[in-house]
């Protein structure tokens, strides 16, 4: 039996008086893939970030290994190991490389493994290994995105949050991160992925949910999710993810 | 040709002093965006300190002037800190999320608090310290002038020399170093990596007047008087220096630091004294039309 890892309940954040999120509760076991999925605007980049204070959450418990982390200062949060690879991808542009990846490495707890964790990125993404001295500002949109992963991956994480990670890349470098995403999770990492691609998002994940105006509309397993009526209708079929629909429908075929 | 040598070795020993206030300017700039208008006189408090660190050493009978002057360096140097320190924690660190302008008015009030508490402090008056460090090389003489290079001359360089590679290698190869950039590029993704972002822009503050606390003991040395009013004019100088080689950049603190030092130099030497000052503001003024973002400043556009 594997036990909750990260443990949301109740959350409301928002900025301002306005609250974006309405009392979300959600929650992360040990070693699986986690999916949240749901249109622009609906509140998920909010949640990811105000797991680490920003915004603040006004009510609601967020629970780390059974361990309260809800009013943690930012950087607190992530030396518990919780590391993120957020939206936009936010790498330090006027940093190479290298230098993105050893600021991964400050929450790692075991140094000593720096050299073995390097490798291990960059056999995950090699391209980053042939541009490691490069400034990351000069990086392609994908190998930025690349970089913002493995910059988490090099802190050793516990929980890898993941906020849209195919967002505005190519459909070969979409499946290529996706790959990296399952391989990782394959060798033990635990994931909570936000996604607008919804299908390669619950074709990944053992557990999904739907965010609706910062509510959690709809959660169950991947497979259920991808079946149910909703899902299929508002983030399947044509609108904003119609190339993975597409594959959806192949999907269905085969 | 012998006046123009002489020229150049004073105004990059005044260059020198004005980069290494420069930095502290540039480097809270860097970080959060804020100009630390009470820089200035943290870099009068700084000659202050070592002052009166002087003549206690002088007063218990420390002569022995290289053992001296590390005992003051350093004293200056964590004293002047602490009130850096102090400075960001009391009067930026609660306005940090309020409106753009207010810690620009806090850092205004700070300087005339500092100028205030000293001038009440020590009096209004000029302090003189008797020369500490005497002696020049005469390089070599022309037909009716000789080149000379003062000892206090050779510490300034090699000082701010010394000073400026230790603080690029702590900036660019450590582990600190990395953290204080990545706040200075993204704030909230390097908490994200676990930078202590809050301690960052302290430390930032501790070493800007750490550095401010050497140029207030050059300074001191090579003129041998001060004043409550000093920060003022040199603080002044120091940031258009910054702004010179560009905000944000410390090499362009540096070269900006040397250029307005030869600038007030020459003017004074083969113009007129009166109008240094007026001299090296227009010099900011042109290349401001020019270079928009200064010498080595990087364009804002590429801000993430
Ligand atoms: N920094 C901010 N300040 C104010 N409102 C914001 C901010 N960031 C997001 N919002 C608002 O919060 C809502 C949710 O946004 P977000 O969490 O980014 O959604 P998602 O990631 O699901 O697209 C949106 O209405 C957005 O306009
Ligand atoms: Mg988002």
């Amino acid at each position: 039996m594997s036990k909750a890892l990260l443990e949301i309940s109740g959350l409301v954040a928002g900025y301002g008086h306005l609250p974006v999120l309405h009392g979300i509760d959600l929650s992360v076991k040990e070693g699986e893939i986690a999916a949240i999925i749901g249109a622009n605007g609906a509140g998920k980049t909010t949640l990811m970030m105000s797991i680490f204070g920003n915004p603040k959450p006004s009510a609601g418990r967020i629970l780390f290994e059974g361990r309260d982390i809800t009013d943690l200062p930012a950087h607190a949060v992530a030396l518990e190991r919780i590391a993120q690879s957020p939206e936009g991808r936010r790498i330090f542009p006027r940093m190479t490389v290298l230098e993105n990846l050893q600021m991964g490495t400050l929450i790692a707890p075991d140094k000593e493994r720096y050299e073995d964790d390097l490798g291990h990125v960059f056999e995950l993404f090699p391209v980053l290994a042939t541009r490691k001295d490069q400034r990351a500002g000069t990086l392609s949109g994908g190998e930025q995105q690349m970089l913002a992963i493995a910059r988490a991956l090099m802190g050793q994480p516990r929980l890898l949050l993941l906020d849209e990670p195919s967002l505005g890349l190519a459909p070969l470098i979409t499946r290529q991160i996706f790959a990296a995403i399952k391989a990782l999770n394959e060798e033990g990492l635990t994931v909570l992925l936000v996604e607008q691609n919804a299908y390669h998002a619950l074709k990944l994940a053992s557990c999904g949910y739907v965010m609706v105006n910062g509510r959690i509309t709809l959660s169950g397993s991947g497979t259920e999710l991808l079946e149910s009526d909703e899902v299929r209708r508002s983030y399947l079929e044509g609108g904003a993810s119609s190339p993975s629909a597409d594959e959806a429908k192949k999907g269905a075929k085969a | 040709m012998e006046y123009f040598l002489q020229q150049l070795i004073n105004g990059i020993a005044l260059g020198s002093i004005y980069g290494l206030i420069a930095i502290g300017y540039t480097m809270v700039y860097g970080i959060i965006g804020m100009i630390n208008f009470a820089h200035g006189d943290v870099f009068m408090v700084g000659a202050f300190i070592a002052l009166i660190s002087f003549l206690g050493l002088m007063a218990v009978g420390v002569t022995f002037v290289p053992l001296a002057l590390i005992l003051v360096l350093v004293v200056a140097m964590l004293l002047t800190s602490a009130w850096g320190w102090t400075i960001e924690r009391v009067a930026y660190r609660p306005l940090r999320s309020s409106f753009r302008l207010a810690p620009l008015i806090t850092a205004i009030g700070m300087s005339i608090a500092l100028q205030n508490f000293m001038q009440v402090a020590q009096g209004a008056r000029v302090k003189p310290l008797q020369p500490v460090i005497t002696g020049r090389f005469e390089m070599f003489a022309g037909d009716n002038f000789a080149v000379t290079l003062s000892n206090i001359q050779i510490l300034i360089v090699v000082t701010t020399i010394v000073l400026m590679a230790v603080f690029w290698l702590i900036i660019d190869r450590t582990s600190l170093g990395r953290s204080l950039r990545a706040c200075e590029q993204d704030r909230m993704m390097a908490a994200l990596c676990g930078v202590n972002v809050d301690r960052t822009i302290s430390l930032t503050f501790v070493m800007g007047a750490a550095l401010a606390a050497v140029a207030g003991l050059l300074y001191l040395l090579y003129y041998g008087v001060i004043d409550f009013f000093i920060g003022f004019i040199v603080g002044i100088k120091a940031f258009t220096a910054a702004v010179l080689g560009g905000i944000g950049s410390l090499p362009g603190a540096m070269l900006g630091g040397l250029i307005i030092g030869l600038i007030e130099t020459f003017w004074s030497a083969y113009f007129t004294i009166e109008y240094k000052d007026v001299a090296a503001f227009s010099m900011l003024a042109l290349v401001l039309i020019f270079f928009p973002s200064g010498l080595l400043g990087r364009p804002e556009v590429e801000k993430v």
